[in-house]
């Protein structure tokens, strides 16, 4: 990029694809392609088969207890606003509480206040310290027997804290409250098994974790899902219509309304299959080497502020937001954009953290396991030179 | 693209300067103008007289872009009339979207053609415009207070 070898480090905003997830779903499309659950030939029955496998694999990597329990969607975003549309709106009641943390991702944050807005309900919010670590005082003072829903990310896109999900949970059962899990940030670094955590609800998108764009999942418990009207409607998620009514298919076809996006499917399972040949165990080491090395670097700038702290290592995962000393951070990665390190600046979907943090916007360095320590090399020189860009003082 | 072509001395020294953030006295017209993606804020205030920009000022946070924009545009304006200023936004859009490339088209826009190679920068376009923006809603009437 502009001369330069590309430093990627925007992994949080989306992962690079391997070879192996390109090919299969351009095998998928030269031989397989058919629209599955249609047709009564041969190619279909294939297709549907193709996309069906990929469901069995996502329930498998998540340990879902059934493979209907995966509902395909576009994206992470979609998955949360189905939840919150089918389930908030049906079940949510005025006087209600929905508790989450103040760093949340809008997609778990504005279809709540949505829900709250149409509901009477209130949005109660967990506040996290200057390390990003949320308190059990806060846990437990705000998780009531009025607690309706617990939305909760497992990773903070922004502070890149992993936070302690099987603990909330816990709490969230005790006062009969669902949780609702948003893993984006997670699965692609990390191992996530929605039994174990507790999960009622968990999303995450395919892009994040080397699969095509446009390929997410909902996973949701089978019971609460059966008792949830659809979300949208149309072919394939009925059973039969008539003039004035119409019944609908049982899951997992009741909530994928439409032809669906099977080359993603069948890339997200290559992509599973990939991340399972590299093994999280080898992933988590590489990216803890390369986060520890970023962070003693970036101890050693002045005039740099790491969201977080630089010493704060445990529970964290490859995610860097931090601000040079009075330079915006648009200026921050265009500066950097021309050593060609790719970085994310803004509010990260993320403002009401923002607000909390008392920035405007912060930039944000994230890795993954393919990035070297070359990379980090590059992106620490290029970051020492930024203020004398503009002018001012190293 | 070379970024020194970006951020000249003219950006470095304007966004330093500070020449032009402030607030001003008695303003007739004060919008705030926002970039959502990034959080960039300007309140820019003006006071007219006789459908003449006698004095104008500015506050807020942005990137180095969007404040060297908005003081350079400051310097430009004073003492125009409001139809010269929305001519000379026009002309800055013009030369921002690569529509306007005659030399001698771009001359009134002075220092500020120092930003034409935005242009190239298709994620900082926000940035330059955004003064400009907000002076263009000041003028013709989406007006806050």
């Amino acid at each position: 990029m502009n001369g330069h070898r590309l430093v990627y480090l925007d992994n949080a905003a989306t992962s690079q694809r391997p070879l192996p997830v390109l090919h299969a779903v351009e095998e998928f499309y030269r031989t397989q392609n058919a629209n599955p659950h249609r047709g009564l030939y041969g190619l279909s029955v294939e297709a549907t088969q193709r996309y069906e496998d990929a469901r069995h694999t996502v329930a498998e990597f998540i340990g879902a207890e059934k493979d209907c329990e995966v509902i395909f969607t576009r994206n992470a975003s979609e998955s949360l606003n189905l939840v919150a549309y089918s389930y908030g709106l049906t079940f949510v009641k005025e006087g209600d509480e929905i508790i989450l943390p103040v760093s949340e991702h809008h997609s778990n944050l504005v279809p709540w206040q949505m829900v709250a807005r149409a509901k009477g309900a209130k949005l109660v919010y967990l506040y996290p310290d200057e390390t990003g670590k949320l308190s059990d005082e806060d846990i437990e003072e705000k998780i009531t027997s009025k607690t309706k829903i617990v939305a909760l990310a497992h990773v903070s896109n922004v502070l890149g804290t992993v936070y302690p999900v099987k603990k909330i949970a816990e709490k969230a059962h005790s006062v009969g409250a669902v949780v609702v899990l948003d893993c984006a940030q997670s699965i692609p670094h990390m191992p996530v098994n929605v039994q174990k955590l507790g999960a009622d609800f968990m999303a995450f998108s395919g892009h994040k974790m080397m699969a095509p764009m446009g390929i997410g999942v909902l996973y949701g418990r089978e019971e609460i899902l059966n008792n949830m009207p659809p979300f949208l409607s149309g072919g394939e998620m009925i059973e039969y219509v008539h003039e004035q009514d119409a019944t609908f298919a049982p899951l997992p076809q009741k909530f994928e309304a439409g032809t669906q996006n099977v080359g993603g499917a069948v890339g997200l399972e290559a992509a599973i299959k990939y991340l399972q040949s590299v093994g999280y165990e080898r992933i988590q080491k590489t990216e803890q080497e390369l986060l520890n090395y970023a962070l003693d670097g970036m101890a050693k700038i002045p005039h740099l502020t790491v969201h977080g702290g630089t010493d704060n290592r445990k529970n964290r995962c490859g995610v860097i937001s931090f601000n040079v000393d009075d330079v915006h951070p648009h200026d921050v990665a265009s500066i950097l954009d021309m050593n060609g390190v790719a970085i994310r600046a803004g509010h990260h979907c993320a403002q009401p953290l923002m607000e909390y943090l008392k920035v405007n916007a912060t930039c944000r360095a994230s890795l993954y396991f393919y990035n070297t320590k070359e990379d980090i090399d590059i992106f620490l020189d290029s970051l020492k030179k930024v203020r004398g860009w503009l002018g001012l003082g190293a | 693209m070379e970024l020194n072509q970006i951020y000249t001395e003219i950006l470095t020294e304007h966004n330093k300067s500070n020449r032009n953030k402030h607030h001003i006295e008695n303003p007739t017209v004060t919008l705030k103008g926002v970039n959502p993606s990034c959080g960039d804020e300007i309140t820019l205030e003006l006071r007219e007289k006789d459908g003449v920009i006698e004095d104008a000022g500015f506050t807020g946070i942005g990137c180095a872009i969007s404040q060297a924009s908005a003081s350079i545009m400051i310097d430009l304006i004073k003492g125009k009339t409001t139809e010269e200023a929305l001519k000379l936004a026009k002309t800055f859009f013009g030369m921002i979207k690569n529509e306007i490339t005659d030399e001698r088209e771009l001359e009134v826009l002075d220092e500020a053609i120092a930003l034409r190679d935005i242009s190239h920068m298709p994620a900082r376009v926000k940035c330059a415009v955004l003064g400009w923006h907000t002076l263009e809603n000041a003028i013709t009437g989406e007006k806050e207070s």
